[in-house]
């Protein structure tokens, strides 16, 4: 077997040349150390780079939310123990922010539950239908899939961009809604509409990537179990209910799961279409641990660390839910 | 009832004609292409739009621009103006004062001027692709600057990614050791681990080795991907160990069996992770926006936000830069789409 017989000559040269040159001190290295030592530099650059930059800053946010004062060096900072949790939980109604010591905390708390809910229950629905859709046989099947990705790749910039043009006063928006007889709306300078609008352009962006995955779902279900309902006259709704439901439900169920812990960390997208208000309507967790840690005037890193710790203990729930779930559908 | 829904088959295959679900299927999926290409669409005509055409209400569909002619070494804006006989004639405005404007026809520049009434006139227009909107930053604004930033970084990020992460992958698939279960479990760990968890730490961290304020501080953070290790090591596993052991017989060292036996083989894992790496760096916008400060380091999506940030938002430089910063993901779109899906119905990474 020839290696790499499809790349061109301009691009194996060098890395011919590459290979010549690093294989001397290697080969010597692994006469000197053997397979183990071998083993160790293949691991090296990728293991050290994941553990300064990974590992490290884990173990260090503990130590961080656990001092004060803004200095970015753990040795400036003084104790302070469990002030910043006491000082984020600390909360006369937890449905009410009003009412917490860290109302802005809870705020996002309480603006970040929501958006999960509506955003992963739209999207879900909206990416199931869609996959049920492309799983007909349908002429340009390639394409359709593609349509829906699309938005997938674009960057959360430009995506808040795309929409806060089509969303402003005199945009593309309020036009549909004067051609319809509509009052325009104020889409990105109203609480509600705000919230709407960050629900929704989070849909638009990502639901291609769910769908793909359900998709993907769909056409793994055998197809004599539908020719065999057919046979019997099962009516078609309930062919859904009984064989497409049950047996795409482990994917519908990773999806759900992908979307919830993805929906949590909402940040980029609607950072930047809204940049989290009017007032404190769009703002999210992730945005009030960017604030608090470096935007804010009243700097406060420990706090933010005790924030994304709280918030890592709801992502550590959601993913175990999650590979318990994978775990329970791989055993099937 | 949802016959649609259960079908694999379209009902137009079995010979009754329009199932009431077809037509639903044809108008989600062409509701959603509007939907989902619609927006882009409208960015890249809006784009080409002057300030004054982009201000307009209700907005045009394509860029128009008002015609003008030279009236002595003046442009002056052409209008159709229509007459109190009820004739209608192109003419060009001198002056205006107040809602009356001063209007000569474009061919007799010296005749005496109308006064007309502005209410009684329309501008001529004719269709204008304002292509200023895309040069001006590239020679008035650091949009080069931002360009280049991004480039590096994300093509320096992507040749480490597939190096640091293929090396991992081959060790963690083609050689027993102990620990290997241990060092599998620390990466997979790692992928719920999100960046907004660790951004405090991460930039203490960052700061501490002095990266700060520098794009190697964006670039490495990102480098050590979980899921590239993963993607790699699945596709690694395929290999048959056979055409190593010929190699080990034939006196290759390991190096040379991973870099002249297994990365070549790996070709097409390491083109998905390629092209998802491209994306992801392309696209990222929290860490750099938390590691640079300093303008001349913003990468292009740090410097559009900034720009939209600014107090008088210029429109028509946004959307043009806008389109730049999507051209890249575009271009993998159309021409790498099928890779990507496939990748994410195999893997479910992203």
């Amino acid at each position: 077997m020839r290696p790499a017989t499809s790349a061109g000559a301009v691009v194996t040269a060098p890395l011919r040349w590459l290979a010549r040159a690093t294989d001397v001190p290697l080969s010597a290295w692994q006469r000197l150390t053997g397979q183990r030592g071998m083993i160790a530099l293949f691991l090296l650059p990728n293991m050290a780079i994941f553990g300064i930059f990974v590992l490290v800053p884990l173990v260090i946010n503990l130590l961080y939310s656990t001092t004060g004062g803004t200095e970015f060096f753990l040795s400036d900072r003084p104790q302070v123990g469990a002030d910043h949790y006491a000082r984020l939980l600390d909360c006369g109604n937890y449905l009410d922010p009003n009412s917490c010591r860290d109302d802005m905390f809870w705020i996002a708390v309480s603006n970040t539950a929501r958006f999960v809910f509506f955003q992963v229950a739209v999207m879900t629905l909206a990416a199931l239908i869609t996959a049920l859709i492309l799983n007909r046989a349908l002429p340009g099947k390639g394409f359709w899939r593609a349509v829906f990705f699309f938005p997938v790749l674009l960057s959360p910039v430009v995506v808040g961009l795309i929409w806060k043009w089509i969303l402003q006063r005199q945009g593309l928006a309020n036009l549909f809604m004067v051609e319809l007889g509509l009052e325009p709306v104020n889409w990105l300078t109203d609480r509600l509409w705000a919230f709407v609008a960050a629900v929704g352009v989070s849909v638009w962006a990502h639901m291609g990537f769910y769908t793909l995955i359900l998709l993907a779902g769909l056409q793994a279900i055998p197809r004599d179990l539908y020719e065999a309902a057919e046979m019997d006259g099962t009516r078609p709704f309930r062919v859904f209910w009984r064989i497409t439901l049950p047996l795409l439900m482990p994917n519908l169920l990773v999806v759900i799961v992908l979307s919830l812990i993805r929906a949590v960390q909402i940040f980029d997208e609607a950072y930047v279409l809204t940049g989290g208000g009017p007032g404190t309507s769009t703002m999210f967790m992730t945005q009030y641990i960017y604030e608090v840690g470096f935007a804010n005037l009243l700097r406060n890193p420990g706090l933010a660390a005790a924030a994304s710790i709280l918030m890592a203990c709801v992502l550590i729930v959601l993913t175990l839910l999650q590979l318990y779930l994978s775990r329970r559908s791989g055993a099937k | 009832m949802i016959r649609f829904l259960t079908r694999r088959r379209g009902a137009t295959g079995d010979g009754h004609g329009w199932h009431w679900t077809d037509i639903a299927t044809w108008v989600w999926l062409i509701g959603g292409t509007i939907l989902m290409f619609g927006p882009a669409v409208w960015l890249v005509l809006s784009s080409f739009k002057t300030p004054a055409g982009l201000a307009e209400f209700p907005p045009t569909i394509l860029p128009y621009a008002q015609e003008t002619t030279m009236l002595g070494d003046q442009a002056k804006p052409l209008f159709e103006v229509t007459l109190e006989d009820g004739i209608t004639v192109t003419m060009a405005e001198l002056r205006r004062v107040g809602i009356v404007a001063q209007m000569v026809p474009p061919d007799q520049p010296d005749a005496e001027p109308l006064k007309i009434n502005i209410n009684d006139r329309t501008p001529v227009r004719q269709m204008d692709f304002a292509t200023e909107n895309y040069t001006q930053p590239f020679l008035q604004f650091d949009f080069v600057l931002f360009l280049r930033n991004s480039v590096y970084v994300t093509v320096m990020a992507t040749i480490i990614t597939l190096l640091t992460n293929s090396m991992a992958a081959f060790a963690l698939s083609k050689y027993e050791f102990r620990g290997r279960n241990a060092v599998m479990l620390l990466i997979v760990a790692t992928l719920m681990v999100p960046l907004s968890v660790i951004l405090v730490p991460l930039y203490s961290v960052v700061s501490a080795v002095g990266l700060i304020n520098n794009l190697w501080g964006v670039i490495l953070p990102t480098v050590a991907t979980p899921t590239g290790v993963f993607l790699l090591r699945q596709y690694m596993l395929t290999i048959p160990d056979e055409l190593l052991e010929a190699a080990r017989m034939d006196h290759a060292s390991e190096w040379q069996i991973y870099w002249r036996i297994v990365l070549p083989l790996a070709a097409p894992a390491l083109a998905v992770l390629a092209i998802f790496s491209v994306v992801w760096r392309w696209n990222d916008f929290l860490w750099p926006l938390v590691v640079l400060s300093r303008r001349e380091l913003y990468t292009l999506q740090i410097g559009l936000n900034s720009y939209a940030g600014e107090l008088n938002v210029q429109w028509h430089f946004i959307l043009a830069m806008t389109v730049v910063a999507m051209i890249p993901v575009v271009l993998v779109f159309v021409f790498l789409q099928r890779f990507i899906t496939a990748g994410i119905a195999g893997t479910g990474l992203k």
